[in-house]
């Protein structure tokens, strides 16, 4: 018996210590973020800020001009999530459901490109950006991320489950397919559209080297972009630094902590048949 | 039943639904034409000119140089240091990742556990962070005066380390944060995986009289084989990327310590453009990754035969 609550100790020791070290660089940033100037950067290192102050937030916003960089994030990760939400469930449910010549082919080649780096496309996307005239545009941004070959995957996995008896009722009844996609299959997937929606959204927020090539005037650059050129001009201001890094990384975590439970059960449940 | 289906066939001609087929997939397939497989079959055509400045400006500049881009890379010190760098990475911080991954799910999912859902939403919280942002919070914590890390090493005697100024420390510092980034993420699989084994596997084991070291090796991990393979495959496939680590945190430095080929790819292509020779590194980053994942995936046919 004794044995036995030695080790639940031993085991929640290690799943404290566990939890402190990944909460602490996220707990730092926020408490740094809060002190005076300077104070970040003292021996012995400082926990927690003797006198609060919310300097930084106001300089990020003022001085550094973060809100309009907030604006550009959100409008793209937003636009994205909405657009590749219905592009992916349509294909998804029309190669997981619907029959027709050719369906199986297309997929087997689609499916190839999951093993090709993306940043094999890269420098040719950009050249085809520059002949659209979309660099330095949220459509530069944009498109690329409206279809996506995982997000198609996770889609025709799941609604792979969805009866043909259903399917085949409503058309009997006269249902166009365009109608059947709406009313039937969109709130039957609608676990793994949400789980999707969350997954595109946290990704395409904190997308890095894209938006870095295809956004070069600082008025379009998102908030990873805008943080990555700030720091280099602003590495002595650890505080105001810790500010812009709490800005870029609320939003996320909040989405995040918000619907967590749609957003683990899907990675969860498609991994594991994946 | 049969017969229904039978009816409903002769009913919907096969041209309409073939027509529905395409004409959903038609904005997803046209969209990942256009935008990735036409730029990937570009980029093959582009690594065999001299793609660079000037043609840019205009293209009609562009001449056609057969394999020099590969040839001279292989002949470029940055090159093969970017290669070394970026395997280093891969070698070390993918089995390390996986590791952790694996002891945080363990962990999580231990029967006497309680809060379970708790320690999983804080360990999976590093992997929602943006990447450019906690890079930046790591920079200070590693700073070797007023960080964090040098304060705890000095509480127990090691003395203060230039995490990032010091080539030799620089990759470790890396492949620490991306460890702590990115072990959430396959600790959700190793939950998922250790949940499906089933549980009178462990009670014949316990009947037998294996302890707990031994059921883990006997029992768990056996099971567990397929979950680590697709853990193993998408942690390297994704940590042969390296990028936006050394970006923030180093520049590819100190003296190109932690270049690695993507940052060498994103320099040559958009800070010189070179795009010619970017893309070549480019293709030669997609053979390391396609080779490295038929090692993988014959190596897993290798053990579960």
């Amino acid at each position: 018996m004794r044995r036995v609550r030695l080790g639940t100790v031993l085991l929640y020791v290690a799943l404290i210590a566990g939890a402190l070290l990944s909460l602490f660089p996220i707990l730092w940033m926020i408490s740094a973020s809060f002190m005076p100037t300077g104070m970040a950067n003292s021996f012995p290192p400082r926990l927690l800020p003797d006198h609060p102050t919310i300097q930084h937030y106001r300089d990020v916003f003022t001085r550094l001009s973060m809100g309009r960089y907030l604006v550009n994030s959100s409008i793209i990760a937003i636009v994205v999530t909405v657009l590749s939400l219905i592009i992916n469930s349509m294909a998804g449910y029309a190669f997981a459901k619907l029959r027709f010549r050719g369906r199986d082919g297309v997929f087997r080649a689609m499916s190839a490109g999951l093993v090709i780096p993306v940043q094999v496309a890269m420098l040719p996307l950009f050249l085809l950006m520059k002949s659209l005239g979309l660099i330095n545009t949220y459509w530069g941004v944009i498109i690329p991320s409206m279809a996506s070959i995982f997000g198609i995957f996770l889609i025709r996995q799941y609604a792979i489950s969805i009866p043909d008896d259903l399917l085949d009722a409503a058309r009997i009844d006269g249902a166009s397919e365009a109608r059947i996609y709406r009313s039937i299959v969109l709130p039957t997937i609608t676990p793994i559209l949400a789980t999707l929606a969350i997954w595109t959204f946290l990704t395409t927020w904190n997308d890095f080297m894209w938006p870095l090539i295809v956004l070069s005037d600082e008025r379009r650059y998102t908030l990873p972009v805008a943080l990555a050129s700030l720091v280099g001009e602003h590495v002595q201001d650890t505080e105001l630094m810790m500010a812009g890094s709490v800005l870029t990384v609320l939003p996320v975590v909040i989405v995040f902590l918000v619907l967590q439970r749609y957003y683990i059960q899907g990675v969860m449940a498609g991994s594991v048949k994946g | 039943m049969s017969s229904a289906r039978a009816q409903i066939a002769a009913k919907t001609p096969e041209w309409r639904a073939g027509r529905a087929g395409w004409l959903f997939i038609a904005p997803a397939i046209t969209l990942i034409a256009v935008f990735f497989f036409l730029p990937v079959g570009a980029s093959l055509l582009l690594s065999i000119t001299d793609f660079d400045l000037y043609a840019v400006a205009n293209p009609s500049n562009v001449r056609i140089v057969g394999t020099r881009n590969y040839t001279d890379l292989l002949q470029n010190p940055t090159f093969w240091l970017a290669l070394k760098n970026t395997f280093y990475f891969a070698l070390v911080g993918g089995p390390l990742t996986v590791a952790t991954s694996l002891g945080a799910a363990l962990l999580v999912n231990a029967k006497a556990v309680r809060f379970k859902t708790f320690f999983r939403t804080v360990y999976f919280l590093p992997f929602v962070t943006t990447l450019v942002a906690v890079a930046i919070v790591w920079r200070y914590l590693y700073h070797p005066q007023y960080g964090f890390l040098n304060y705890a090493l000095g509480a127990v005697g090691i003395h203060p380390i230039d995490w990032l100024g010091d080539p030799r420390w620089a990759m470790p510092a890396i492949i620490l944060l991306a460890v702590w980034k990115n072990f959430g993420y396959n600790m959700l699989i190793f939950i998922a995986g250790l949940q499906s084994v089933p549980e009178d596997l462990y009670e014949a084991a316990a009947l037998d009289g294996a302890g707990a070291v031994r059921q883990f090796w006997h029992v768990t991990l056996p099971n567990l084989a397929p979950t680590f393979f697709f853990v193993g495959v998408v942690t390297m496939i994704g940590y042969f990327q390296l990028f936006a680590e050394p970006y923030v945190m180093t520049a590819g430095g100190p003296l190109g310590a932690t270049t690695s080929l993507v940052l060498f790819m994103y320099e040559e292509g958009f800070r010189w453009w070179r795009l010619g020779v970017a893309a070549s590194i480019a293709f030669l980053l997609f053979l390391i990754i396609l080779v490295w994942t038929a090692i993988q995936l014959r190596l897993e046919r290798r053990l579960a035969a």
